[in-house]
């Protein structure tokens, strides 16, 4: 028993560490519609982003958007706009608002906002069609998010 | 600065993608069995108020050899259960020993009956879908046990129905007693729904003829239902297809027979008035 809750204890502290720089959903810092700073304190990592943007399961960002640089990755939708030069067009404070809430950059967009977890009409767990539950969270995780402006910033 | 010169870009670029759908074959057009005329493009409903300069079938939509299987019986397989259908059409249930036939006449005899619904039933004081009115008839006339919406012989049922009334023009009523339900079924199609705060507009009305991963989205148009699934294999209903739409926007769904799908049900149809009854169809 006693050495039960001494393994609780020890494992929720693990947790507090990894995630001691993380900035919750709640408290993300916005700067004239820009987030200057990195959600994580962690760099990006390009490579990772790139499986954000092109996994179904994961981003699926492909599902609107074509990106050249993904064209290994078969069926890119047509409803955002080609991302290739988002690096050029955008600085990285601007590529994360526009992932953490799309719609503070682009009003009224058809973009989901990523890094965003109220305001929702009739919200459901995940795609189950059933109503969301303690298990709600955002879209993606704040280094997803991290790593997914990095895979953005390469696109010149 | 850098953002807002370059937001007007992105704009653009989006409007110009809207403008030029990538449909399959602009100009197939569908003939079923060599004699029944689909029109499956016509002029909009005024009450859309601009929303499409056209309303376009959901077959026109699909690639060349789906197009195809819609065109000929043989090759449909919804075809399947209205045949199936036209047994049950005939043969007694409930209380009163009677068949749809008995008060109906041939299936053919209600030829027009599709096109109208859903419609307000004035005994009910309620709109009823087609399923609605056929369970009233089981429930009040045959004394028999209602069926389940898009469940067990309704799908079937409607399909058959649907079949005898190809090539009419859908023609729901949205004023008069309607017009309440009517109002409610529009206010859900503009909400943006679920997590990731999509409506049926914002897939259906903004970016119909767009490629959504490896979907080619149509308008959503109700008047090819019930409709046979190369991807489930079977036939499926109305509100099971807003059921799985909704579903897809991350949202907790309504389920199939509720006031609001029934009211959507009546919105959605009257956006497709003057396209004809095409069920049952073909789509993937
Ligand atoms: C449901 C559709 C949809 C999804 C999913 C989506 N976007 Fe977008 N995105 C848009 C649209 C539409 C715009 C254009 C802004 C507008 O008009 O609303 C846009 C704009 C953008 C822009 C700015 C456009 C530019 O100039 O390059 C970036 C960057 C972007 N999206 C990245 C992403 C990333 C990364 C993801 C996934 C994590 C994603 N989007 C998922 C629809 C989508
Ligand atoms: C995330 C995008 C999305 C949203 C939001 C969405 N749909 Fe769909 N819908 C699809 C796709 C993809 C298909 C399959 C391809 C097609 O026919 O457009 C489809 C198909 C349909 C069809 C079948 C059309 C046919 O000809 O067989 C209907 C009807 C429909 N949707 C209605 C709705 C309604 C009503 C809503 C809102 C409650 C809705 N959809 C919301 C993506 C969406």
């Amino acid at each position: 028993m006693k050495r039960r809750v001494f393994t609780l204890v020890l494992w929720v502290a693990g947790l507090g560490v990894a995630h001691a720089d993380t900035v919750a959903p709640g408290d993300v810092v916005w700067q004239d519609g820009t987030i200057p700073q990195s959600l994580t304190g962690v760099a990006g990592d390009p490579a990772e982003g790139a499986k954000v943007l092109s996994s179904k399961s994961i981003g699926n960002c492909i599902a609107c958007h074509e990106v050249t640089a993904l064209a290994d990755v078969p069926f890119h939708g047509e409803v955002g706009p080609l991302l290739d030069g988002a690096g050029d067009r955008w600085t990285e404070a601007e590529l994360r608002a526009i992932l953490v809430n799309s719609k503070e950059v682009f009003p009224d967009s058809v973009m989901p906002s990523f890094y965003r977890v109220d305001g929702f009409i009739r919200p459901g767990k995940a795609y189950t069609g059933k109503a969301a539950d303690d298990t709600f969270g955002p879209l993606l995780t704040a280094q997803q998010i991290e790593d997914a402006v990095a895979f953005l910033m390469t696109l010149d | 600065m850098k953002a807002n010169t370059l937001h007007f870009a992105a704009l653009g670029f989006a409007a110009a993608l809207a403008a030029a759908p990538a449909l399959a074959d602009e100009n197939a057009e569908l003939i079923i069995n060599g004699e029944i005329e689909i029109v499956t493009r016509t002029a909009a409903p005024a009450h859309l108020d601009g929303a499409f300069d056209e309303i376009l079938s959901g077959w026109r939509f699909r690639s060349d050899e789906t197009q195809s299987m819609e065109m000929d019986d043989f090759d449909n397989p919804g075809m399947i259960w209205v045949d199936a259908a036209r047994e049950v059409w005939a043969t007694p249930d409930g209380s009163e020993g009677k068949a749809c036939a008995d008060c109906h006449g041939a299936p053919e005899d209600m030829a027009g009956v599709r096109p109208v619904y859903p419609k307000w039933n004035e005994t009910a004081g309620e709109v009823f879908t087609l399923q609605m009115m056929m369970n009233d008839c089981r429930v009040n006339r045959m004394g028999a046990e209602p069926w389940g919406t898009d469940k067990g012989q309704s799908i079937p049922m409607e399909a058959l129905l649907a079949s005898v009334s190809r090539g009419m023009p859908m023609d729901v009523a949205i004023d008069g007693p309607a017009a309440e339900t009517w109002e409610m079924g529009r206010e859900l199609y503009y909400t943006r729904f679920g997590q990731l705060e999509l409506s049926c507009a914002s897939c259906h009305e903004d970016n119909y003829g767009n490629m959504i991963r490896a979907d080619h989205l149509s308008q959503g148009q109700t008047n090819g239902f019930p409709t046979y699934r190369l991807k489930n294999t079977k036939l499926n209903g109305v509100h099971s297809r807003f059921k799985g739409c909704v579903r897809d926007t991350r949202a907790e769904t309504f389920n199939p027979g509720s006031p609001e799908f029934v009211a959507l049900e009546l919105y959605v149809a009257s956006r497709g008035n003057g396209l004809s009854v095409e069920g049952p169809s073909v789509r993937n």
